[in-house]
């Protein structure tokens, strides 16, 4: 006989459970909603009870955010550099994972071992010597060149991700059986060709979650970017969002902070429920089997 | 033969891009901050840069805002690493094992902290903890008469860190929840069979079963927490106080950059950084020799 607690225990419990879950997933949902309440409001709504809804569609702060507050030039550096970071860090760190996972050659432990301490080396401690190297790279060729540039941004943005994308993906090449290639080669296809037509197109998903999480990683940093690029035509979007956020507090703009918010935060937020999906569909991998 | 050397030229072709830039904009500037630590170094120009040895390091012990800044870095660690740790460990246990409606809602929820920017995070934190017509102040003052005395959540010396931690654990929780409960799904549903056989509860369950058998998991999360503790905590200071009210919520990573490059003293900031580097390498390995537990079998 299996001992059952009484009835009312095992209810209470129940809701008590529910209770938490809500409760938390409220303090998520009502402020991010609050904010996209918030940026269609007018100024003067910013007066009084914050929990009053929006009086009507105030898209003019949207407007005034992408011309007045510039956003929606900084969108487009924020296009521009997440694109190429994440193009430069496919191109470089595919062929490297590959060829580390499945190649024997000298020093491929040595280079294994750098790359995983890799993993411990976060970009904030190395912001500065890398802006001092720019700058003195400026210095070098007497014109300044390297910083306020969106490339070598995109750059240090790949750079930086090298580690765990080349962890992530060697660690997906390490479990492919050799067949793939041994056919190939018989077949009379060379390295290249191998890698690119028969190997990358089997990394697809693992690809996929490389460029999901490195998309979020590039789109929302702000460090490297609040350092390196400082002239306003080449600031990314979260640097944008600061400035509302001083502008807010000097100027009271409050709509037009909050719709800045909101444009930076609704791409990531679109490709997360897209995303979701696609993981609940289940992304199997082809291939052989045993 | 030939095919031997074809065979070496396309690895290194494939592999010499990567070591390249790693090299570059990662293992170079790391050597740097060692190695500028040890100057005194003001202006851009190399000219302004002597050798002072240790010089940095002695004055550090002294400087009180890096104390302040110390201090507030392990306050931060230990508070959003128990608080986080506690809600991931027991959401996550509630979203494997109990029989709730609508899972995945609650888990996509959850973890959408995760996916937005700390800016955004900060200013939405903002509007939470702003004194006149913030969310949190409002709540507060359906309950009692604070409405008269406002608490100043991000402008007191006292709330402030506390303040900040909240964003903190505010945007972990989901992370580590799908952490773990990736670790829970992989225990076996007989071992929670034969418990319930014996009569033990589900919160017997949860501390006897689940906690022991993900204990390799929650050991790599707590380096995990220390490290991001330490990065993430630069980022909300810097984007929801910048250190103040004077220098109340400055932590490690914050007065370092506020060092080096707004007060461009480099070789103060890079000692700072050092320090910063060696804690969290200490601090790691010191919790995962404390943690150490013969591996469970199951």
């Amino acid at each position: 006989m299996k001992k059952r607690k009484p009835a009312g225990a095992q209810t209470l419990f129940r809701v008590l459970i529910a209770v938490a879950l809500l409760a938390f997933a409220v303090t998520i949902l009502v402020p991010v909603g609050w904010a996209f309440l918030a940026s269609v409001k007018k100024n003067s709504e910013f007066y009084g009870n914050p929990w009053a809804l929006p009086e009507g569609f105030y898209f003019q702060n949207f407007i005034d955010a992408f011309e007045k507050a510039n956003m929606g030039a900084y969108f487009l550096n924020s296009v521009i550099v997440t694109a190429l970071g994440l193009a430069l860090l496919l191109a470089v760190a595919l062929p490297a994972a590959y060829v580390l996972a499945r190649y024997r050659f000298r020093g491929r432990r040595v280079l294994n071992v750098a790359f995983m301490a890799g993993l411990f080396i976060n970009v904030n401690y190395i912001v500065v010597p890398i802006f001092l190297m720019l700058v003195g790279g400026n210095e070098l060729v007497g014109d300044a060149v390297f910083t306020n540039n969106r490339f070598v941004v995109a750059l240090i943005y790949a750079a930086t991700a090298l580690p765990f994308t080349i962890y992530l993906l060697s660690g997906y090449f390490a479990t492919l059986p050799r067949d793939f290639e041994e056919a190939a080669y018989v077949d009379g296809s060379g390295y290249f060709r191998t890698m690119a037509q028969v190997i990358l197109p089997m990394a697809k998903p693992s690809i996929i979650t490389v460029i999901l999480f490195n998309f979020l990683a590039f789109w929302n940093e702000y460090i490297i970017s609040m350092t390196l690029l400082t002239d306003d035509a080449v600031k990314t979007l979260p640097v944008g969002l600061m400035n509302l956020m001083k502008a807010q507090n000097a100027a009271a703009e409050y709509g037009q902070m909050y719709a800045g918010l909101v444009i930076v935060m609704l791409p990531t937020l679109i490709l997360y429920i897209l995303v979701q999906k696609k993981l609940t569909q289940g992304m199997t991998v082809g291939g052989i089997k045993g | 033969m030939d095919k031997q050397k074809g065979r070496g030229r396309f690895a290194f072709f494939c592999v010499a891009p990567a070591v390249l830039l790693f090299l570059l904009f990662m293992i170079v500037p790391t050597v740097q901050v060692f190695w500028y630590s040890l100057f005194k170094w003001g202006g851009y120009s190399a000219e302004g840069k002597t050798f002072v040895g240790l010089q940095n390091f002695q004055k550090l012990l002294t400087d009180a805002r890096f104390l302040k800044s110390f201090q507030n870095t392990v306050l931060l660690i230990v508070l959003v690493t128990i608080v986080t740790l506690a809600f991931a460990l027991v959401f996550a246990g509630i979203l494997t094992r109990e029989k709730i409606r609508g899972q995945t809602f609650f888990r996509v929820i959850f973890y959408i902290p995760n996916i937005l920017s700390v800016v955004v995070i900060a200013a939405i934190f903002n509007a939470i903890y702003d004194p006149n017509q913030g969310l949190l102040n409002s709540i507060l003052g359906l309950f009692d008469s604070l409405k008269e005395d406002p608490v100043l959540w991000l402008g007191d010396r006292r709330t402030v860190v506390y303040s900040i931690a909240g964003a903190m654990v505010w945007q972990a929780i989901g992370y580590y929840m799908v952490m773990y409960m990736a670790g829970m799904a992989a225990v076996p549903e007989s071992l929670y069979e034969s418990a319930a056989l014996e009569g033990s509860g589900r919160v017997h369950q949860f501390i006897h079963i689940t906690i022991p058998l993900i204990w390799t998991n929650i050991r790599t999360t707590l380096t995990f927490f220390i490290i991001s503790s330490i990065n993430l905590s630069f980022l909300f200071v810097r984007a929801m106080t910048n250190g103040g009210p004077d220098g109340a919520s400055e932590v490690f990573l914050s007065y370092m950059y506020q060092q080096a490059y707004t007060n461009s003293s480099y070789g103060y900031g890079m000692a700072i950084g050092v320090v910063v580097f060696v804690f969290s390498f200490a601090l790691s390995a010191v919790v995962n020799a404390v943690t150490r537990r013969e591996p469970l079998e199951y």
